[in-house]
């Protein structure tokens, strides 16, 4: 039997895409509710929370971009172009909170510039994350192998509702991984930020759900034929499950459990846009099939992903154990 | 306001922009991960302090730039989806994979070890630490062996056949990835990395030597920079003219632009050391030259015939002034480098390495040429390509994305505000910690950390780092 490569190869881009928002989404979490966090000892500790790990949560970006353009390269070639000014805003967004992490400690004059440059740049990274996703999900006309829609196709009411969506969502991340890895008056406050922002990333994930099936009628029978009406019907329950989680465990200190059902949040709702997607790559012009490169490329690249995505796993899961447990916040990391 | 100008050529400046900022880190970080390695290793063997100290004003250098080089290089690799669609839609299949393998290979190695290298000592303890520093090193050196070979690809592609889509597919992968100008631009830039960055060393060693603020330590780095460059830069100029003479093989009109042949040579070519190129009308104006010379560094043979840029259509030469300075530059900086060099092993012969302070200003003067250089060597490959992206098949003007100039100029100025000012930013700090290099501990002296006297706290906070062996973040 032909191994059917471009639906392993959308598996695994889908599955880089997913790391990349639940791990970056915690450290842009993080940035995000900085500015809640007035006093200078705690944004230490937060920003010191993340600082060993931000760079590889990251990478997931870069494997998620130059893994579509390596496998799907008509996707790439399509997608970017269409999403150009809201990415184009999300890499110098992220340019200022990645130096951010090196820059906040070299000065003290300066230190509120860097303060700013950390939330602001997670904030419009968030915003525009989200933005870019509701664009996509609006769908993108493709003729003759190139995008074919206009400049601001990508602005929408939907898609601002997404950018919104996400950036409570992520901040739902910080909070719980705040409340995971800190003590004292710190993880007090991210609790109660967690209480908040679990009820509105539910809130938003109801919008955004009964919103997006009347985008398409593809969408629409999508969700509300079998088989993806089950997920439909289980697909509530589960959400409710993880925000009981979220809440109990908020209620009853058990600091990892918020963290985890925030995880599985993300989960579910990626799962959900996977469902809307499936099998379009590029909503609702370009299949798997159609985007993707030769099999040369695609068996090549895929070899190596056997073996070292596994590796990868391996030693990142080892980063963040050494680095594990609550945070001394006189140890500061030295 | 941009509506006047070509979106072409806007995209053209903002790769060129966006990449030539992004290539500065790199050839500084691929040498100091390096570096670092070396001076971990010489400390675990030794035990001598000297090297954990010199490691730890390092290392918090090495993650300024190279934070300035994650966040640039994330530009890198998403522009060419926003701005050469084309070009990824047909070249993808081919540099995409190579480009994956980057990301698999080596991103995630220095980004996985990167924390633990910079915050983990005492929680991994020195072997494991020893170990994440060489993965993070081994890591930037993975990912110029990627990038590289993506790029000598476009300069010279081999293993490829097309498809009916008018794609680029792999025919043979070991061709592709060792296509005809892969190993020598591997050498030459990886030599040009570990030159850049012994250059930035021996002047910070110079200027502690010179204000005489820490000898120790001050002399160590000093010393070890000289001797890297003695030792590379003359293989450097070696490297360089190999990769010329393939170059001369494979893009032999990048090379009459670089030596401003406009004419042909039957009889032995001139090198035209200066003049004034003149493409309009295809001549070199004030030219002063050597006879015969060109014929022999490219031919070995005092009467081999070259040809000139009279054999190529006036519409497929690159630009010939912009290759003709940049090259020379580039060779310029090179003799400069070895005439260091080469004046570093005197002194040191002559026992007056730590002294001679006319050695120390050369040095000093010499800190920002490995960047110089570099980006001349980049400018001279990539301008020399012209007018294609892929060398011989795929042009720059069908490459470009269908997006309109207003778009491409108005983040190209967002680039240029916010790259003249993040990394301006990130320069200035870098230097200021290179100029604070705490004083060597002297016992006599019977004092304690000496908080020298500083204008902001941020001295006395980096004095501290460097102190607390490992420190990184001032709590
Ligand atoms: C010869 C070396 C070299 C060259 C020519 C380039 N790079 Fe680079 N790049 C590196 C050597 C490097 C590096 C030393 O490996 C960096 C610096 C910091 C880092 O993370 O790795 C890096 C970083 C870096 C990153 C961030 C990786 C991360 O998140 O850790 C990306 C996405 C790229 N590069 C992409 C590119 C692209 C698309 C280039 C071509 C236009 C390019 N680089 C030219
Ligand atoms: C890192 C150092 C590099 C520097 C300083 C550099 C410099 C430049 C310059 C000056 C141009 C403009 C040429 C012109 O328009 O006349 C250019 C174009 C370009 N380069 Fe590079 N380059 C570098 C590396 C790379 C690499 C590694 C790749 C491929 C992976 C690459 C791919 C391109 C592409 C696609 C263009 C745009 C099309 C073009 O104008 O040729 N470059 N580069
Ligand atoms: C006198 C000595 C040198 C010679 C003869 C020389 C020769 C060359 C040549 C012929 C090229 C063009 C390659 C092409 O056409 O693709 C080149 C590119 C380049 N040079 Fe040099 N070079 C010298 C010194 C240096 C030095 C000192 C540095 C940096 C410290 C440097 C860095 C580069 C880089 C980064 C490139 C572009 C990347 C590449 O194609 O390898 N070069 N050099």
């Amino acid at each position: 039997m032909e191994l059917d490569l471009p639906f392993i190869w959308a598996a695994i881009i889908a599955f880089a895409v997913l790391a990349y928002v639940v791990l970056d989404g915690f450290d842009l979490g993080v940035g995000i509710l900085f500015p809640f966090f007035p006093e200078k000892h705690d944004r230490d500790v937060m920003m010191n929370s993340v600082a060993p790990v931000w760079d590889g949560n990251e990478t997931w970006l870069v494997l998620g971009g130059g893994g579509l353009l390596a496998v799907f390269p008509l996707a790439y070639a399509t997608i970017l172009p269409a999403l150009y000014a809201p990415l184009i805003a999300m890499l110098l967004a992220l340019i200022f909170r990645g130096v951010a992490f090196e820059y906040r400690w070299r000065t003290k004059r300066a230190e509120w510039l860097w303060n700013l440059a950390f939330a602001g740049g997670s904030t419009v990274a968030a915003f525009t994350q989200g933005v870019a996703l509701g664009a996509l999900v609006q769908g993108i006309p493709v003729a003759n192998r190139a995008y074919s829609g206009g400049w601001w196709d990508w602005l929408t009411p939907f898609s601002i509702m997404t950018g919104f969506a996400l950036l409570i969502g992520y901040a739902l991340l910080g909070a719980t991984w705040l409340v995971m890895r800190t003590t004292g008056e710190l993880a007090e406050r991210a609790r109660w930020f967690s209480f908040v922002t679990a009820f509105g990333t539910v809130a938003a994930m109801g919008i955004v759900s009964l919103w997006t099936p009347y985008l398409k009628p593809e969408y629409l029978d999508r969700w509300f034929l079998y088989p993806g009406a089950l997920f439909t019907v289980i697909v509530p329950l589960l959400v409710g499950g993880c925000l009981y989680g979220i809440i109990t465990g908020l209620q009853h200190n058990k600091d990892t459990r918020p963290f985890l059902c925030a995880l599985g949040l993300f989960v579910l709702a990626y799962i959900g846009i996977g469902i809307s997607f499936y099998p379009y790559i590029v909503p609702t012009s370009v299949t798997i099939w159609d985007a993707a490169a030769p099999n040369e490329s695609l068996s090549f690249l895929l070899v190596g992903a056997a073996v070292l995505v596994p590796a990868i796993l391996i030693y990142t899961s080892y980063a963040y154990w050494v680095f594990r447990g609550k945070i001394d916040p006189e140890e500061g990391y030295h | 306001m941009f509506e006047h100008f070509d979106a072409t050529l806007l995209a053209r400046i903002q790769f060129a922009f966006t990449v030539s900022f992004h290539i500065i880190f790199p050839a500084f970080s691929i040498g100091l991960a390096s570096y670092l390695a070396v001076l971990e290793g010489l400390y675990l063997w030794t035990k001598k302090p000297v090297y954990l100290e010199l490691f730890d004003f390092w290392k918090t250098i090495f993650a300024l730039a190279f934070g300035m080089g994650v966040v640039s290089g994330i530009v890198m690799s998403y522009q060419f989806g926003t701005n050469w669609s084309v070009f990824s839609d047909k070249a993808g299949p081919v540099i995409g994979p190579l480009m994956g393998y980057e990301v698999l290979s080596a991103f995630f190695l220095e980004a996985g070890f990167l924390g633990v290298m910079l915050f983990g000592r005492k929680r991994v303890g020195p072997g494991l630490h020893f170990f994440a520093t060489l993965m993070v090193a081994f890591g930037t050196l993975m990912s110029a062996t990627w990038i590289l070979s993506v790029n000598s690809w476009m300069q010279t592609p081999a293993g490829f056949a097309m498809n009916d889509k008018g794609q680029f597919v792999p025919t043979d992968w070991w061709a592709v990835i060792f296509n005809p100008s892969f190993p020598y631009r591997f050498t030459h830039m990886v030599l040009a990395a570990y030159l850049t960055t012994a250059l930035v060393v021996g002047a910070v060693g110079a200027w502690h030597l010179l204000r005489r603020t820490a000898p120790l330590r001050a002399g160590t780095m000093f010393s070890m920079a000289m001797g890297m460059i003695a030792v590379v830069a003359p293989i450097q100029i070696f490297a360089g003219d190999m990769h010329g003479l393939n170059t001369l093989e494979h893009q032999p009109a990048k090379v009459m632009a670089m030596e401003g042949h406009f004419e042909s040579h039957p009889d032995g070519a001139p090198l035209i050391l200066f003049g004034l190129p003149d493409q309009d009308n295809q001549r070199i104006d004030y030219a002063v030259q050597i006879p015969k010379l060109s014929s022999l560094i490219l031919k070995h043979d005092l009467n081999a015939p070259l040809n000139g840029l009279d054999t190529v259509a006036r519409d497929k030469q690159p630009p010939v002034a912009v290759v003709f300075w940049s090259f020379r530059v580039m060779i310029a900086l090179g003799f400069a480098m070895l005439g260091l060099g080469l004046f570093s092993l005197y002194c040191r012969f002559r026992g007056t390495l730590y002294q001679s302070q006319s050695l120390h200003r050369f040095a000093l003067v010499m800190g920002p040429a490995g960047f110089v250089a570099v980006l001349a060597g980049w400018i001279t490959t990539e301008v020399g390509r012209q007018p294609y992206t892929v060398y011989g098949h795929l042009l720059t003007a069908d490459s470009i994305s269908p997006i309109s100039a207003p778009a491409v100029g108005a983040s190209l100025l967002a680039f240029v505000i916010v790259y003249f000012l993040v990394f301006g930013a990130g320069t200035f700090y870098i230097l200021r910690l290179m100029g604070r290099l705490p004083r060597d501990p002297e016992p006599h002296l019977g004092q304690g950390p000496i908080r020298s006297a500083g204008i902001t706290p941020a001295p006395a906070l980096a004095e501290n780092h460097a102190k607390h062996g490992g420190a990184h973040h001032g709590a």
